[in-house]
């Protein structure tokens, strides 16, 4: 009797957490309201590795577009060797910009050009600035919004948003004109994936806007991937020694496990059978 | 903790050993001087998981520590440095970061296991508040270590969950002093990131030192077994190496590789997407939410309305287990032999985890879609009344009143009695 109104209880309760789960799981989903498009990230999965000629179209992308607004303050110059350039690339590279260098004997602003440990300088010298620039609005640093927009659930996999579809969505959700009821304040633009649709910023791409050193036709949507590409690996730049390191961590485990299994095992084979007591 | 009958054979380990007996404290304690139950299953694998990452925690928070800067202009920076300069820096704070959340686990299921084999009844109830302390510790300092890294969510959550002392306003200014206290300021800031930092180190030595006596507590009357039986014979216990170190080991080999499954495939899972956002205390998040172990408990405060009471049932909501041994009122310690206390917990067991599911929604979040919609700040209500039900009105009856089932005689004699049947 008890255990069958133990039996009917666990069902109800399981059957009642399900539906409860699926009820929810709809409006579960964090920052976007709009149902992103989900790409097939070639860096996703256990596996996945950077596509490093994306990872150069990206860094050409930010450098030619994103940087005249946005910040990448954690990154150096000596990083982009990930991307695939060899040390004399990436001192060519660094040379293009200019630091500040201390003063010389008349108390003027000395500038050097750019190391490959120097950092990829701001496009403004303080968030003032930037506001001011921008009418009113901050542009985030690049270093990690790859995963500060990104919203992971353990459980609800299907419910993630990953941090480079928001990205693209950003970018290539921008209406020409709010829809009808939506009032567009000034210097406002109406974006699908933005929370609340009003973003400050501008549409940044447009076909062609960068012509691409290894070819590839630059469409709105391939630049917004290939920045999403790099805003990713900016975000998290040891990815791929990562995943490299723990398949082997977990193969070693495993073997050891396996091992381990059968050492306990053996140990208490007598004990299991009650030999010692029997 | 206890005599022993270590004797050394080489005669330099002997003369240390007359001198300072340290050798035969460890042969007592996790050697084969110490007899363990032999019926004791997986569940009883967590106690020695516990210690290893509390060794986890406090080896990789050490490294970090060198690396780290507590200081509101640099905090976020210096966490960020580690993970992109450090050589192996990202795993080693991955390792910290994923190692909390798993300690947890680690711990949660530990204690759920004594609950459902009775291991906080009499002659144990010092050995569970031990336990208990060691938990409350935990707590504190997984708050704080969460506010290291100084991002959005660590300025906001600090800033939340301090705030609930402000609550123990008995007298003109007392909760204010409070907060004063906690914040070394009028707001989270500087100091706050800084005390915060200080006893984010100290604690986990506190911890150890309750651990030892946690340990010691556990060998005066020896570890509870599924049975909840005392184990009286020799046949009923064995020694604890080489059975249980094996069985720990491979236990632990296990559950690495679960944690490296999290350190190198989801290492930001667990935690919250803002907090790489720098702490701004100009922007507040949308959501400000806890991390998740401490969910269950969040949703209690947000069930009663007012905040005196609502911070109240929260700490009573842990603190309630301290009482669970004079609650328990049952001659028989293991569920095994209970079946209505093994129905109700696992009912608790899922309230609880689905309290911690609601800890996640807004308050008005619609919960099931029926009656108009049945909101998340409801569901919480129901939940929390049934958590302390479950303790106040269920736990008391039923121990006192259900029928159980006939309890072997002793635990050498189930052992034989099974392999009789198989």
């Amino acid at each position: 009797m008890l255990n069958r109104l133990k039996n009917i209880g666990l069902m109800t309760l399981a059957v009642s957490a399900l539906t409860i789960g699926g009820l929810t799981s709809a409006n579960a989903a964090g920052a976007s309201a709009y149902p992103l498009k989900e790409y097939d990230w070639p860096h996703a999965g256990p596996f996945g590795m950077f596509d490093k000629p994306s990872l150069q179209r990206g860094l050409q992308v930010y450098k030619e577009v994103c940087a005249s607004c946005h910040s990448l303050d954690m990154v150096a110059f000596r990083e982009l060797k990930a991307l695939g350039y060899n040390v004399d690339e990436i001192k060519a590279f660094a040379a293009e910009y200019e630091f500040p260098n201390g003063f010389d004997d008349e108390g003027e602003e000395k500038y050097r050009k750019g190391f490959p440990q120097d950092y990829f300088p701001a496009p403004y010298g303080n968030e003032e600035d930037a506001r001011d620039a921008n009418n009113g609005a901050f542009p985030p640093d690049f270093s990690l919004l790859g995963k500060s927009r990104e919203h992971l659930s353990l459980f609800t996999p299907w419910n993630s948003i990953y941090g480079e579809d928001y990205i693209v969505g950003i970018l290539n959700t921008y209406h020409e004109d709010a829809p009808e009821g939506v009032e567009l304040p000034e210097g406002m633009n109406y974006n699908e994936a933005f929370s609340g649709n009003l973003i400050a910023m501008a549409p940044p791409l447009f076909d062609d806007i960068v012509e691409y050193a290894d070819g590839t036709p630059a469409t709105t949507e391939q630049m917004a991937k290939d920045v999403a590409t790099f805003m990713y690996w900016a975000a998290e730049p040891k990815m791929e020694v990562r995943k490299k390191m723990g398949l082997k961590v977990i193969i070693f485990m495993s073997i050891l496990t396996i091992m381990l299994y059968f050492v306990n095992k053996r140990v208490w084979r007598k004990i299991k059978k009650g030999d010692d007591i029997a | 903790m206890g005599s022993s009958n270590y004797q050394p054979t080489n005669k330099a380990v002997k003369w240390f050993e007359d001198r300072l007996p340290i050798l035969g404290l460890m042969h007592s304690t996790l050697g084969a001087g110490y007899l363990a139950p032999r019926n004791l299953n997986y569940w009883w694998n967590f106690g020695s998981l516990a210690g290893f990452m509390l060794l986890v925690q406090i080896i990789t928070g050490v490294i970090l520590v060198m690396h780290y800067t507590p200081h509101v202009d640099m905090a976020f920076r210096a966490v960020e440095h580690i993970m992109r300069d450090v050589n192996y820096g990202w795993l080693i704070r991955y390792t910290h970061s994923n190692g909390a959340s798993m300690f947890f686990v680690v711990v949660y299921i530990h204690i759920l296991r004594g609950m459902y084999f009775g291991s906080y009844k009499s002659p144990r109830e010092v050995l569970w508040f031990l336990g208990l302390v060691i938990y409350l510790l935990m707590m504190a300092t997984g708050f704080m270590g969460y506010v290291l890294p100084w991002g959005q969510m660590s300025f906001w959550g600090a800033t939340v969950i301090t705030n609930l002392f402000g609550a123990f306003d008995f007298y003109e200014g007392m909760g204010e002093s409070i907060l004063h206290l906690l914040w070394g300021g009028f707001a989270v800031d500087n100091p706050t990131l800084q005390r915060f930092f200080s006893l984010h180190y100290l604690l986990p030595f506190v911890i150890v030192g309750v651990v030892i006596l946690h340990i010691w507590a556990l060998h005066l009357p020896g570890s509870n077994n599924p049975l909840g039986i005392d184990a009286k014979g020799p046949g009923d216990k064995i020694p604890f190496h080489p059975y249980y170190t094996a069985k720990d080991l491979f236990g632990l080999s296990f559950f690495i590789v679960i944690l490296a499954i999290f350190i190198f495939y989801m290492p930001n899972i667990m935690g919250h997407p803002d907090n790489y956002i720098e702490a701004n205390p100009m922007l507040t998040p949308a959501h400000i939410v806890p991390e998740w172990y401490y969910l269950p408990f969040y949703t209690i405060l947000k069930a009663v309305p007012d905040k005196l009471f609502g911070v109240i049932a929260m700490f009573a909501s842990i603190l309630i287990f301290f009482v669970l041994p004079w609650l328990d009122g049952s001659k028989i310690r293991s569920a095994k032999f209970r079946p209505t206390t093994a129905f109700f917990f696992w009912l608790f067991l899922l309230n609880t985890l689905y309290l911690g599911y609601l800890g996640t929604k807004l308050p008005d979040e619609i919960m099931i879609d029926m009656a108009g919609g049945i909101d998340a700040l409801t569901m919480g209500r129901i939940s929390s009344v049934f958590y302390f039900a479950y303790f106040i009105v269920i736990v008391p009856l039923v121990s006192r009143m259900e029928s159980t089932k006939p309890v072997p005689t002793s635990i050498s004699q189930s052992v034989l009695d099974a392999n009789k049947k198989g």
